[in-house]
Order: C-alpha cells, then sequence, then structure tokens
C-alpha cells in the first residue's frame, strides 16, 4: 500500500492464470472453436501463453479425477490448427462477479461520459450503467468512491455547437482566447472529436489557421458558431495520443530555469516541469519547457519578487524590459 | 514445484470447493485435491493458506464454515455459486459501444487494467464486443498522481491512512490523519475527501501535494463512508470556489484586444479618453490578486484607482526590476 502503483501480479504466475481460465473458459464456451491468436488479443497474453493456460485444464477436472472428470481440450488442434475446443467444463459456464475496481473503474467512466453536456447517445449510457449496477451488485455501491466533475453549464452551449457539427460534419468558427498571448484568436477549425480529461471538455479538430491537429479548452471559447461548409479533414489530421498527457514537448521548445520564493511555489502545482531542486531558503529551483517566450514573461510578471528566470539570461532581461515597460504608465521608474 | 503444477492444484481447488454441495472439510480436499496429499501435515497447512490468500486475492471468495449447526463438525470451505458468478447481463449494441468506450478511459493507473478486465468477463458472459467507431467523444481519466492507487485502496478497503501533505506554500507539509471517503476530480485536478481525525471533522486534499508514501494508519473496514449524497454535498462545500465576496472595486485602463480575464468579470467597459484604450471596473476581494493579475499584462493593464492598488502595483513592478543582479 504504500508504492504508487497497484501489485502487478506476472501473466504467467499460477494465481493470474487461474483468474484467467475462469474467464476463457465461459468464453470459449459461448464461442467454440475460437482461434488461439483471438483469444490470446482479448486477453492481452501471448499465443504461447495461451497455450500454457490451456495445458493447465489438461489436468483439472472434477474433484478425484477418475475417468470422465477431466476437462478436454484438444490440444492436438490447439497446437496444431490454434482453434481451441474445450468440453466437460459446464460447472465453469459464467465468469467471475466483478470485482470492486472493475465495477467502479467502468462506472466512474460511463458517468463522466453521461456528464458531458449535450452527450451522445445518453440514453444508452444510462441504460448501461443501470445494467452494470445490477450485474455487480454490492460492489456498485463502491463507484461514489471516485467521482469526476465534468466541467458542465459553463460550457454546456458551446458543447452543444460543437456536438451539432461532429454530428452534421461541419466547419466550425471560434473565437478562441489564447492565454499565452492574452488574445482572442479568429479560427475555422473542423472539428475531430470532444475530448473529455479528468471532466474537463476540449475539442479536437484540425485547425485551418494553424494547418495542424489543436486541442481547443472549450472554457476559452468566446464564441463558437457552425459555417455553411462541410469539414474538410486532410489525411494528416490523426487524432492525437493522448495516452502520455495532452501536453506533449515539441522539439522547439526551450528550457529555463526559474527560482521561486515560497510564496511562488505554487507554480509546481500548476503547470507541468521537467525537474525541481529544493533550496535552502524554502524556495525552489525549477526547470521547464516554454514553448511560447510570451507566456513566461506574463507568468514572471505575475510572480513579482516571488520568482525570477535564471537562465536563459537574454529572458531574464526581456522580464525586467516588459516591468519597466509597464512601470512608465505610472511616470516612475 | 512448477508453475503448472501449482496453477493446476488451484483450479482443482476451486472446481471443488465449487461443485461440492456443502462446506467441503481441510482433510477431504487435502485427499482429493491433486498435490496436497504427499505433503506433511504442516507443509499441507501452509500451502493451503496459502493457496486461500492467493485465490481470494483475485476475487474468489472463499467461504469457512460447518454443515452442522451446533458448529461440531471439523470445519469446511466452500465457494457459494451465487458469489462466484457474474449474473446474467446482456447488453444491446448501443449499451457494448459506451462500455467499450468507458473501458478505454483510464489512462494510468491500476484502474486501467481493471477496466480491461472487467470488459474480458462482459464477454466472457456473452456480451459482444462493439467495435463500431464511435469516435465523436473520447473520455480520458488520467489519476497519474502516485497517491492516486493507494488512496483508492484504502476508500475501497475503508482503510485509515496517514500520509505528509505540503501547503502550497512550503516543501514538507504536515502529517494527516484521515479515513477517506472518496477520491474525486474537480476542475481536472485530483483530491481525496475524508475525515481527518486530527481535526475532526471532512477535510480534502489535493493529491498532487501529497509528499512520499501513503501509509495505512488502521485496519481494513475500520469506519463507514456516510451516504453518497452526503459524500458529495461535504466535497461541494470543500471545494475550492472562485472567491465571491467581493469588497472592493477598482478601475484600470485595459489595452484594446487585451485583459480578456479582467474584462470577462468587469463591471462596466467604457472606451477612455485616449483612443485604443477602455476604462474597466471590476470588484475584487484580495488585493494582493488583483495586483498579481494586473503586473501579469504588463504594459497593457494600467492600475487607476484607488490609489492604494495603484502603489501596490508600481511596488511590485519595482521589485522585478531592482531585483535583477
Amino acid at each position: 500500500m504504500t508504492t504508487g502503483q497497484p501489485r502487478q501480479r506476472r501473466a504467467d504466475s499460477a494465481p493470474a492464470q487461474v483468474s484467467r481460465l475462469l474467464s476463457m473458459l465461459p468464453y470459449l464456451r459461448s464461442h467454440p472453436y475460437a482461434r488461439v491468436a483471438d483469444v490470446a488479443a482479448l486477453f492481452n497474453v501471448s499465443e504461447r501463453q495461451v497455450i500454457r493456460d490451456l495445458r493447465v485444464l489438461w489436468f483439472s477436472g472434477l474433484p478425484g479425477l477418475a475417468m470422465g472428470d477431466y476437462i478436454e481440450v484438444d490440444m492436438e488442434s490447439v497446437e496444431g490448427e490454434g482453434i481451441i475446443s474445450v468440453s466437460n467444463a459446464d460447472y465453469l459456464a459464467r465468469p467471475l462477479r466483478l470485482r470492486t475496481d472493475e465495477a467502479v473503474a467502468l462506472l466512474v467512466a460511463l458517468r463522466t461520459l453521461a456528464d458531458v453536456p449535450g452527450s451522445f447517445d445518453r440514453e444508452a449510457i444510462d441504460r448501461a450503467i443501470t445494467k452494470l449496477e445490477q450485474a455487480a451488485g454490492e460492489v456498485a455501491e463502491r463507484a461514489a468512491a471516485v467521482q469526476i466533475q465534468v466541467d458542465g453549464e459553463a460550457v454546456a452551449d458551446v458543447a452543444a455547437t460543437v456536438r451539432t457539427a461532429l454530428d452534421e460534419r461541419r466547419r466550425l468558427h471560434l473565437s478562441y482566447w489564447v492565454p499565452a498571448r492574452d488574445e482572442t484568436t479568429e479560427r475555422d477549425v473542423d472539428p475531430m472529436r470532444l475530448v473529455v480529461v479528468d471532466g474537463r471538455l476540449y475539442l479536437e479538430g484540425w485547425c485551418r489557421r494553424a494547418e495542424q491537429v489543436r486541442l481547443f479548452r472549450l472554457d476559452r471559447v468566446a464564441a463558437v458558431s457552425i459555417l455553411d461548409a462541410p469539414a474538410d479533414l486532410p489525411d494528416q489530421a490523426r487524432p492525437r495520443d493522448l495516452s502520455d498527457g495532452l501536453f506533449q514537448p515539441s522539439p522547439d521548445d526551450e528550457l529555463v530555469t526559474l527560482e521561486l520564493t515560497r510564496g511562488g511555489r505554487w507554480v509546481t502545482d500548476y503547470y507541468p516541469f521537467e525537474s525541481a531542486e529544493e533550496l535552502p531558503n524554502g524556495g525552489i529551483r525549477l526547470r521547464l519547457w516554454v514553448r511560447d517566450r510570451r507566456w513566461l514573461r506574463r507568468l514572471m510578471l505575475r510572480l513579482g519578487s516571488t520568482g525570477r528566470v535564471v537562465d536563459p539570461a537574454d529572458l531574464a532581461t526581456e522580464v525586467v524590459d516588459d516591468a519597466r515597460a509597464a512601470l512608465a504608465a505610472y511616470e516612475v521608474g | 514445484m512448477s508453475q503448472q503444477a501449482k496453477s493446476e492444484r488451484l483450479m482443482n481447488l476451486v472446481i471443488c470447493l465449487l461443485v461440492a454441495r456443502g462446506y467441503v472439510p481441510k482433510s477431504r480436499i487435502r485427499s482429493v485435491v491433486g498435490g496436497y496429499g504427499d505433503q506433511t501435515d504442516e507443509a499441507f497447512d501452509r500451502m493451503f493458506e496459502r493457496d486461500k490468500d492467493e485465490l481470494r486475492d483475485v476475487g474468489i471468495p472463499i467461504e469457512i464454515g460447518s454443515n452442522d449447526p451446533f458448529g461440531e463438525d471439523e470445519p469446511g470451505y466452500r465457494i457459494s455459486r451465487h458469489e462466484f458468478e457474474l449474473p446474467e447481463i446482456r447488453l444491446e449494441p448501443d449499451e457494448a459501444a459506451v462500455v467499450g468506450l468507458a473501458a478505454r478511459a483510464w489512462q494510468h493507473s491500476g484502474l486501467a487494467a481493471a477496466a480491461s478486465t472487467a470488459v474480458v468477463k462482459l464477454q466472457a458472459a456473452g456480451v459482444e464486443a462493439d467495435t463500431r467507431a464511435l469516435g465523436a467523444v473520447e473520455p480520458r481519466v488520467g489519476g497519474e498522481e502516485p497517491a492516486f492507487w493507494p488512496l483508492w485502496e484504502a476508500v475501497r478497503d475503508r482503510r485509515p491512512v496517514r500520509f505528509w501533505h505540503r501547503k502550497v506554500s512550503s516543501a514538507t507539509g504536515m502529517q494527516r490523519h484521515l479515513r477517506p471517503w472518496s477520491v474525486l476530480s474537480w476542475h481536472g485536478r485530483w483530491y481525496v475527501l475524508g475525515f481527518d481525525t486530527d481535526r475532526e471533522d471532512a477535510r480534502m486534499f489535493r493529491l498532487s501535494r501529497i509528499v512520499g508514501d501513503v501509509e495505512p494508519d488502521g485496519e481494513p473496514g475500520s469506519y463507514e463512508v456516510p451516504p453518497p449524497d452526503d459524500v458529495r454535498s461535504a466535497a461541494s462545500s470543500l471545494a475550492p470556489s472562485p472567491e465571491h465576496r467581493d469588497l472592493s472595486v477598482a478601475t484600470l485602463k485595459v489595452r484594446e484586444g487585451s485583459g480578456h480575464t479582467l474584462r470577462r468579470r468587469a463591471t462596466d467597459v467604457r472606451p477612455a479618453d485616449v483612443p485604443g484604450w477602455d476604462v474597466v471596473t471590476v470588484s475584487y476581494s484580495s488585493q494582493t490578486r488583483l495586483v498579481e493579475e494586473i503586473a501579469t499584462h504588463g504594459a497593457d493593464v494600467v492600475a487607476l484607482e484607488p490609489d492604494e492598488l495603484r502603489k501596490r502595483v508600481v511596488e511590485w513592478l519595482t521589485d522585478i526590476v531592482e531585483e535583477t543582479p
């Protein structure tokens, strides 16, 4: 329990093997002559592992293991044609109940989907939730143990317009606020999908201005309208792989070193960083990748005396110049 | 002992306890399940205990009891089919499609693995996978903070925990003792909510500010979690919310096309005497927050009134100019 990750059982440990077999047997029953390759893909193990699993059944069966008590597996066909046929295991016709982790993982994700404003298939989601709750029984009650609050009302209108454009495959026009530059930009976007990350809504689409796939946070959309033009997605418009997080460093990013005092430590809570080093005075030295210097300059003005740029030096100078320019309006400095 | 022999023994033990009509005495288990018979008494006891634990770990419910209501028989073991088997479930194609989509949502934590084994069980129960491309909505749930998994386990097992939680301005923080009720995401950030036994009240802690390990601080099942509605209302009363107490009013000069966050919450915007600028009125409760926000905009926003605010902005900016060596 002190580790950050669940204890991972190796796929070939005996308990993992038994728990896999207890799902595999009912699956093979409802899918006669299943292919080894398909079963391996479903269980996310190698084909060799499936064959090893099936060999365990060779010596399994009713207590006492008299003639006729053994589960029958045609190993010749498994190893020859890669086709599985199992019989004499009628007492293992149904998989194990869902564990708490399993029920909660599905129910929490479904409830998140149901909360997406203007949600598609809302009715199907609700029906699926009800059926899963019934099948899971008592453990489904623990689903409140993980809650995800979805950006709701504030972005509902934008989300509904985006949904319509996605359904009708039409182009969108966005007025989009870019915080790094404090600008509202106008752009036409061919929508690809709505992405919901930890409850926050994004539109992923082909930005015709940047000629790139971009993610737009819905709470930063100042105005949105559907255009008459159909969405026209070029071949290179592929959804981004989000498994490594939303923000992936680009080769053009610049590595910047900051020193923050105690009062500036909040930065570590809000922005991804490369490394952090504690300083003797309770502050922190932070290295982070910066795409747009304007963003960092604004951050440094916000930090005031609670942070300073250590490297690169010319960036530190830019920040001071910004502060001087701002002071000029007060006729001091 | 080979891996295969152990798997065979566990498999045969499961079948033996599942098909039996009542509780199976340990002596009977020893004689009918292959692999136990040739062990010494002591080795068999150890082996059997470990086997039971390992099977329970993967979710197989092994019960202990006696067929004799007076409990005079040797105690035995069984697996109740009702507890063991997934009940009948049939999903329509559109339902299967949204379940498939939900199963892909989890990213980092152990719940990602749990979601895929859940789907395998559903398919084993006869639910056909629907690979129809829904595509239009893609949910993602992170939970990559190291504290996520141990806290989820604690909530699941109702087990008190202790951890070090730092304030935003410090590196080390304070040790907290918590009976966790829920792990929750609020505006895209993860928190744990529970009963703080030092404060004797409900508290919420940001996961990313937990330093080091989350450690058990009591036995599983040692407290009750309040009903879901109570947990939800505790969460919304503790969740960080934007300041609503607006006590003072400031006027600012804002360059056209700039200062969007200020304009968004302005109570009044009118053109300034100088072309290209607006006079924007905002109300605020924390002067420091407003000073920070004004400074962020550099030369695009100028504080006009009150005087105190104007002075603070000048000090703030002067610090930046003077601190640089």
